[in-house]
């Protein structure tokens, strides 16, 4: 019966449905696989009997036949996510012990579909950092080759991990540069981040407002599909949400790519760039065009600004949004003699170091004297990189890279934990898609020597994640990635 | 007008910066209401207090609402304009930030032509208004060692409307703030309640020697809460600067805070301890675009404004300039003369109205909302002495009774008797009678003591009990005496 965890979502709403287990079972099985895997620290928050008494509701549903979409599937929720009588911290020290008294527009968006609820995943602090090792709760192991301590990547390590690990069916994640691809990449498991606008950003804590998109982590393209599905839509309490009608993602798989013109960009194949790398790209690449589709050598040529122009607008957003956070109304308060003080104390203890550095960033580069030449000037180089991609789709249908220039590396590396540089250089691949507001998946695509999961990223045009969720399946077919068990 | 130094003439430069809170249901930027007066903490939505996730939406009524002002100050609309985000910790700003627009506004330049005492006019020059979110109120007074804050007002939309430096006297900027209020009530866009803070004043003023064009350095002073507080304020930080520079000082750029009790300015924040506010455009709300048809159907549904009307009750309603500009500084004053006025003499409405209805209202402590007397009845009053139903003196008592009853004014004169007697015959015996019955006088008056005449008059109408017509009393006491 443990089996059922191994399931992929699409599998397990058969099984729920064909009466081969009841939700309650599942989600019981799920709660012994939560126990089972807390040396991995992907949850920071387990919420068993509220797990138990949807899933116990899910089965009248199925008794009655009244079952919804996602009828007694049990996810794990980021802990950006704000869900009603929760607690939500961001895994930031500065939001101990809040409870929203209100549920994000993504997160009710799937309960009301029927998802179950498991608990709250571990994240980098408010999605800042790239291997989750900036959480209060402390970092997640990979659940690849667990005794080397990897990272599962960031800023959804929690979720990514989750979903490898079998600890949930699937998990919603946010991304801002990267952060659902690359830790889904790091992980062995797919992720979406759909078009900028297509969900709901209402009840995300907010890191780079510009930037934040919420997707689903799952295990395959199929689950992904399900669960996009649910989670996307219009939402009036969101003004950058995008009215435009959710397709069934489900239907574009399965169909035939042949014609379809994938761009191959050759500012992602720098130098220095791993052969391990190049040669699953290249495997990609040949997969898709074997299926019958048009390669096209693309130019994407302002892709070398695309991380100076991250690493300006999203501090800069960010020194903002985390502004709120001053111990006043909720979370830590350390107290002082006076009201600067008790601000100071409070955001000095309450924010880690990640972040303190990317509000000083973000204050910096808008400050006065200062705002033309780094805020100013990213804009207007985000404007071109969206222009790259503008121009490169009049050549092509969807956009083939890697998703990150390396695999997991350890807990604790010393390289990135000397020079933050070095962090920020695994967005390399991730950020420009995100500078562009555009659509983004990252499937596994195989293992590196070490053993270690692959990912190849597929880039689709503004609201055209079919095209992406098309081409995805041929890749997933054809690479036979075999998941953890 | 022109300051007297030690050295010679010094002239007033002085630009003002007023936030109106919009009129509108509910906030600018989230559903919570902006009713006044609610108990603490009432009307707050988790947009206003900040609460994690939360996004900014913004309502369409504060944005049409900020359009008719714009075309109310006969202002360029902009039809692109930008929200923007200014960045400062504050224990009433729970976001650490206020939702503003800085560098492209919704409204551009535009002018108010402000009535001076003299009976002149002058021309103020806009130079832009912009919409944003007011912050909440941090009560200091309540505990010797902690604070309060309430959030019913932080999120409540306000305009920011920008003058030009354009104001030479302490009076002019008077002129203008009631002339804004009044354009701004007309509207309906904003109640220009100063002592409730719906309108609110910074005020900046340098000095220059008289027939100099350059600009001096500014000083400015924040939140001055009443008409006569910023013309004082204006005067006294003139007076500062002017006797620092005769003294040979510099003036700073600084932020002062005017004490109404001493009527004198004091330092609140130098120049070096000005914010950084770090304003970038606000990613949570796309640019705000308005549509032609939008623009034009707010303008083709706005109200007559006070200049226009003023106009109109000076052509068609035979009003002189200093009555048309009193009644129409309020909008309901206006519209209760011309209600009044539709069929009657306006000029002798307006006689009414500034006489004895602004006494009486005055006297019973009322507006002109909760008046007893309703517009019809005062009408009808100036009716009946028109058409020589009563006399002006019985008119007077007939009010009276009006202000109390709020009855129509034929009834009263109905049942109280009080009809002009028109009836010659029946004048034409009581004169008979006065005549007769006072010889004495009749002889002096014959023998040229005419003043005796109004006493004849004042005879015949007491006889009458006030009812005799006087225009016939006059026309018979002629042809007898």
């Amino acid at each position: 019966m443990t089996d059922i965890t191994k399931l992929t979502l699409a599998e397990t709403l058969n099984g729920l449905k064909n009466k081969q287990f009841s939700a309650t079972e599942l989600t019981k099985a799920y709660i012994e696989s939560m126990e089972a895997n807390r040396d991995l620290n992907a949850y920071v928050l387990e919420t068993p009997d509220y797990a138990l008494k949807q899933a116990e509701n899910s089965d009248k549903h199925y008794a009655d036949g009244t079952n919804r979409d996602l009828e007694g599937i049990p996810l794990g929720i980021k802990d950006l996510f704000c869900t009603k009588d929760i607690r939500s911290t961001a895994c930031s020290h500065i939001l101990d012990g809040f409870v929203p008294q209100y549920e994000s527009t993504v997160t009710s968006h799937l309960f009301n579909d029927g998802a179950v609820c498991l608990g709250k995943l571990n994240m980098d602090e408010f999605a800042m950092g790239g291997s989750n090792e900036t959480s209060f709760y402390g970092p997640v192991v990979n659940p690849w080759q667990r005794e080397r301590r990897l990272v599962p990547g960031g800023s959804s390590g929690g979720s990514a991990a989750a979903v490898a690990a079998n600890i949930c069916v699937a998990a919603t994640g946010t991304d801002t540069g990267g952060s659902i691809r690359q830790p889904a990449a790091f992980c062995g498991v797919t992720g979406i981040k759909p078009t900028y606008g297509r969900c709901s950003r209402y009840g995300i804590m907010a890191f780079a407002s510009s930037l934040d998109q919420a997707g689903p982590i799952a295990k395959d393209v199929r689950d992904c599909a399900i669960l996009l599905k649910s989670m996307a839509g219009y939402d009036a309490k969101d003004s950058t949400s995008v009215n435009k009608e959710v397709p069934d993602f489900v239907a574009a798989l399965g169909q035939s790519v042949r014609g379809l013109k994938v761009g191959v960009p050759a500012e992602y194949r720098p130098e220095g760039l791993s052969n391990e790398i190049a040669s699953y790209w290249d495997k990609g690449i040949e997969i898709l065009r074997q299926a019958g589709a048009e390669i096209i050598n693309i130019s994407l040529p302002h892709t070398k600004y695309a991380l100076p122009t991250y690493y300006i607008i999203a501090p800069a957003e960010a020194s903002s949004n985390l502004a709120r956070y001053d111990g006043l109304r909720y979370g830590l308060r350390i107290n002082g003699d006076h009201l600067d003080n008790m601000y100071i104390n409070s955001r000095t203890e309450g924010f880690g170091k990640e972040v303190k550095r990317r509000i000083m960033i973000g204050t910096y580069v808008l400050s006065a004297g200062y705002y033309d030449a780094y805020y100013l000037k990213a804009q207007k180089v985000r404007r071109l990189i969206q222009n790259d991609f503008i121009n490169a789709f009049k050549q092509c249908d969807v956009i083939l890279t890697p998703t990150s220039p390396t695999a997991a590396f350890p807990i604790g590396d010393k390289s990135m934990q000397e020079n933050p540089i070095n962090m920020w250089l695994n967005d390399v691949f991730t950020v420009s898609v995100s500078l562009a507001g555009l659509p983004a998946m990252s499937l596994p695509i195989g293992l590196s020597k070490d053993g270690l999961p692959l990912g190849l990223q597929l880039i689709g045009k503004v609201f055209d994640e079919e095209t992406i969720f098309k081409a995805a399946n041929v890749l997933e077919q054809e690479a036979k990635f075999e998941r953890l068990k | 007008m022109l300051l007297e130094g030690k050295t010679g003439k010094w002239e007033i430069v002085c630009g003002l910066e007023i936030h109106c809170q919009i009129i509108s249901k509910s906030k600018i930027f989230s559903s919570a209401s902006t009713h006044f007066g609610s108990d603490t903490n009432q009307n707050v939505s988790f947009v206003d207090a900040g609460m994690p996730g939360m996004l900014p939406t913004l309502n369409e009524e504060c944005v049409r609402q900020a359009v008719k002002t714009g075309l109310g100050l006969r202002a360029k609309i902009n039809k692109y304009s930008e929200f923007s985000r200014k960045n400062y910790f504050y224990a009433d700003l729970p976001q650490g930030y206020q939702i503003t627009q800085f560098r492209y506004p919704i409204v551009g330049e535009g002018v108010v032509t402000i009535d001076l005492d003299d009976g002149s006019t002058k021309d103020i020059r806009i130079e832009r208004m912009h919409i944003e979110q007011d912050a909440g109120k941090s009560i200091h007074d309540m505990s010797p060692v902690k604070s309060f804050i309430d959030l019913n007002r932080a999120g409540v939309g306000l305009m920011e409307i920008v003058t030009k430096p354009d104001f030479s006297a302490p009076e002019e900027a008077g002129a203008f703030l009631k002339k804004l209020r009044s354009i701004l009530r007309y509207l309906g866009t904003c109640d220009g309640n100063m002592n409730e803070g719906s309108m609110r004043c910074d005020v900046n003023v340098s000095v220059r020697p008289e027939g100099s064009t350059e600009y001096r350095t500014r000083c400015e002073m924040k939140n001055v809460n009443s008409v006569k507080f910023v013309m004082q304020a204006i005067e006294n930080e003139a007076r500062r600067h002017i006797e620092v520079y005769e003294n040979g000082g510099t003036i700073e750029q600084e932020t002062r805070q005017f004490d109404p009790v001493s009527g004198q300015t004091k330092v609140m924040r130098k120049k070096e301890f000005a914010h950084d506010y770090r304003y970038f455009p606000e990613p949570d709300l796309p640019p705000l675009v308005l549509s032609d048809e939008f623009i034009n159907e707010i303008k083709q549904n706005l109200p007559e404004l006070p200049d226009a009307k003023k106009a109109r009750f000076m052509e068609t309603m035979g009003l002189t300039k200093y009555d048309a500009t009193i009644i129409c500084e309020n909008k309901e004053v206006a519209e209760f003369f011309e209600q009044a006025a539709k069929v009657h003499d306006g000029k002798k409405v307006a006689n009414w109205l500034m006489g004895d209805f602004f006494a009486m209202l005055n006297r019973k402590n009322l507006t002109i909302e909760n008046s007893p007397i309703s517009a019809e009845n005062l009408g009808k009053l100036v009716e009946l002495i028109e058409t020589n139903v009563i006399s002006g003196k019985v008119a007077k008592d007939v009010f009276e009774i009006m202000s109390e009853t709020g009855d129509n004014p034929e009834k009263i004169v109905e049942e109280k008797g009080l009809k002009q007697v028109t009836d010659t015959a029946a004048i034409e015996a009581i004169v008979d009678a006065v005549i007769a019955n006072n010889p004495e006088n009749v002889a002096a008056y014959r023998n040229g003591k005419v003043n005796l005449r109004g006493w004849f008059v004042g005879q015949v109408l007491k006889e009458s009990k006030g009812k005799a017509n006087p225009q016939i009393v006059n026309e018979l006491l002629n042809k007898k005496l």
